[in-house]
């Protein structure tokens, strides 16, 4: 027994005086990651090739831009002046110099190399670890010389991913319609750009009011509404290939169709009677089916991503506020309870939140909640602004901002801009003309 | 048999006495203690002393030297004669006091015997050059027991802190060092656990030996793939930070050091 007392001592004794120093950090900085993005290098003969069939003089440095580029707008990282580099592309693709890189600041490197081979654009990238000393990842792609912005945007969702822990949004296009004329009388085209403003091209020659275009999340198709002979009608249009069909043509007033998550329905708000409420319509049998029966306006519903939730907007409480229920209509609650209107709720690709439009003493704001209605926060505020759309890893929002006209009736515009769940990173996304209703697309490659 | 009575009622009545007495004490109710303030002693580095600011030495230098002066021109209290605040003083008096002061100074007995009532501004003054070497020694042999004083002080209290943790300002440096120095990776999944371990061994002068992920194991677990995007962030932060801000002191202390990495009180914000 003595014994046991004894060495029960000893032990308690030498725990005591063997504890480790712990120190827990709970704190950092959100500040962006500087990264340095080496100009990809290229030899003479890839070089001469890719001028003749690109009319770009050095396609690796294009690539390494578009590669900037969107680091850049993401706001998380931080992309270090070029004329800094100490280190030529083609012996930093190699190997290399920690010191150098360390010197002017930078915590990570994207090197990397193009070729022209059999007619075709291929790239090597590697991403280092600077401060490590080793390199995270080197990944080549080959593809058709037309494609090379894109190969920018893959490697982007790559390095994002790898230094961040979640997808990428880069390799996307967004489908907004493009307003041109004065506003009394507004020409409104169906049109679509990469998600940096590239490429962007119309899709319908703006004959017809076209309105709320919608991805499929998981393919190409975009479902939007269109009106024939003043009455509205609800298409199907595939980008790749560019066939269009009339998902069908109802007696009344359809909004704001939306896919389901598996792509295989659309869900939409239908007037009947006077009445609004939610329909859901099988793509293959073509069969409707009502979701929400009751007396008040039910208007832009928005499927879970899991697609067992349907989110929308109801003023059966006397005002317009957010509502969820199950995908069959059962269990309906009410989650939004701050002051002002609630409207156009998106569910988020992450399934964790909920983004709305919400009307406030005269003002508009862009918000998220989560999906009980809790941790509501206002991202962003102005004179009129609406129609979220998430990025498909449901960090950045789309939506866009009308300007106030003034009593010459001029001034007006309408403008696509986007904003991170910070709320800080603010950016005005261009386009040619005039743009609503913008809707992000799921990444292009998986 | 009387007389053994009367012995048995004197022994009974003393103990019926002490016990009345004695009762109350034990009815008595406890002390009434404050509450217990617990106090935490902390260690002050060399960092908290504030540095003595030039300027405010200038100033404090002047302000001394102002009241050495008021001091030195100050008459002997009991020499100053007692005016009353209502009488005007004539201008044939303040003559005559200033030249009495002056004849005061000038006369090295008086002096010595005033310099006794009046403060120590006026004791160092008065010095003999001549016994400049003197002094010097004696401040010598002060200073130096000062050191050992004072040396005796540090090395209890290194005692006292060789089995605890660092002290609060010493852990706040270390935090606020780290703090500037971690980029959280914003992708993570808040509702995941976002702790990182990592064991450190550094150098005296805070650089790192050697570093350690404590749960490597969670890197290749599937469904984990964010834990390595955030240890990899937490070993960036810890070399880009390098060399630590470690105590001057004490390095068996912290020579080992666990950094505990979590991320989702930022996130969750």
């Amino acid at each position: 027994m003595k014994k046991i007392f004894v060495l029960l001592f000893i032990w308690i004794f030498q725990t005591n005086a063997l504890a480790l120093i712990e120190v827990d950090i709970t704190r950092g900085n959100l500040n962006p990651l500087p990264i340095a993005v080496s100009p990809l290098s290229i030899d003479n003969e890839s070089k001469k090739s890719f001028e003749k069939i690109l009319d770009k003089k050095d396609i690796g440095s294009e690539i390494s831009k578009v590669i900037e580029n969107n680091l850049k707008t993401s706001g998380l990282f931080n992309p270090l002046d070029k004329d800094a580099f100490l280190q030529a592309p083609e012996i930093a693709n190699l190997k290399p110099r920690f010191e150098d890189w360390n010197l002017i600041k930078a915590q990570a490197l994207i090197t990397g190399k193009v070729k022209y081979v059999d007619d075709k654009l291929r790239v090597e990238f590697r991403l280092w670890d600077i401060l490590a000393g080793k390199e995270m990842m080197a990944l080549a792609f080959t593809t058709v010389p037309n494609n090379w912005r894109r190969v920018g945007h893959i490697i982007t969702d790559k390095v994002y991913e790898r230094l961040t822990g979640e997808k990428g949004y880069f390799d996307t296009r967004i489908i907004y319609v493009a307003e041109e004329g004065p506003k009394t009388k507004r020409i409104k085209k169906l049109a679509i750009m990469d998600q940096d403003g590239a490429n962007n091209k119309f899709l319908t020659l703006g004959n017809e009011l076209v309105l709320t275009p919608r991805f499929n999340s998981t393919n190409q198709m975009v479902t939007y509404l269109s009106y024939f002979r003043n009455l509205p009608r609800v298409y199907l249009l595939d980008i790749e290939t560019g066939i269009q069909e009339v998902v069908g043509d109802f007696p009344g007033m359809t909004f704001a169709p939306r896919f389901s998550p598996d792509g295989k329905k659309i869900i939409m708000s239908f007037a009947k009677d006077g009445n609004s409420d939610i329909y859901t319509m099988d793509l293959e049998n073509r069969i409707v089916e009502k979701i929400t029966n009751h007396p008040s306006i039910d208007t832009s519903p928005s499927y879970s991503p899991d697609g067992k939730y349907i989110c929308f907007n109801s003023d059966r409480s006397g005002y317009q506020q957010i509502y969820v229920m199950k995908s069959d209509g059962s269990n309906v609650k009410r989650i939004s309870f701050g002051k002002g209107l609630y409207g156009t709720p998106v569910w988020s690709p992450r399934g964790d939140l909920i983004a709305f439009t919400k009307l406030h003493k005269g003002k508009f704001y862009i918000g998220v909640m989560r999906t009980d209605g809790s941790g509501e926060r206002l991202l962003t505020e102005n004179y009129y602004q609406e129609a979220p759309s998430w990025s498909p890893n449901g960090r950045v929002l789309i939506f866009y901002r009308e300007t106030k006209t003034d009593d010459k009736g001029k001034g007006f515009s309408a403008k696509l801009w986007s904003i991170d769940l910070t709320g800080y990173n603010e950016r005005l996304v261009d386009t040619p003309t005039d743009a609503s209703d913008p809707s992000w697309s799921s990444l292009l490659t998986n | 048999m009387n007389r053994s009575i009367l012995v048995s009622s004197v022994l009974h009545l003393i103990l019926i006495m002490i016990t009345a007495f004695s009762l109350p004490f034990l009815s008595k109710k406890p002390i009434d203690l404050p509450p217990i303030v617990s106090v935490e002693l902390i260690q002050i580095t060399d960092k908290t002393n504030i540095p003595f600011a030039p300027k405010a030495k200038k100033t404090i230098e002047k302000i001394k030297e102002k009241e050495k002066k008021l001091v030195s021109e100050q008459a002997p209290p009991k020499k100053v004669k007692k005016i009353k605040p209502d009488s005007v003083p004539m201008p044939d008096d303040k003559v005559d006091k200033i030249e009495k002061i002056k004849e005061d100074k000038q006369n090295p007995e008086k002096i010595d015997n005033e310099v006794k009532q009046v403060s120590e501004f006026e004791k160092k003054e008065l010095f003999d050059p001549n016994n400049i070497a003197a002094l010097i020694d004696k401040s010598k042999v002060e200073s130096a027991e000062t050191i050992n004083k004072s040396d005796k002080v540090t090395q209890d209290q290194q005692k006292n802190i060789d089995n605890v943790g660092l002290s609060l300002s010493e852990e706040d440096a270390l935090k606020a060092q780290i703090f500037g120095c971690w980029s959280i990776p914003l992708g993570l999944p808040y509702n995941e656990n976002l702790l990182v371990r990592i064991k450190l061994q550094l150098n005296p002068d805070g650089t790192i030996q050697q570093s350690e992920i404590l749960d490597h194991a969670r890197m290749n677990k599937p469904g984990q793939g964010f834990y390595k995007v955030l240890a990899e962030s937490a070993l960036r932060a810890i070399k880009l930070c390098q060399p630590l801000r470690v105590p001057t002191t004490g390095y068996e202390r912290w020579k080992e050091l666990q950094l505990n990495f979590d991320a989702r009180e930022m996130l969750e914000g």
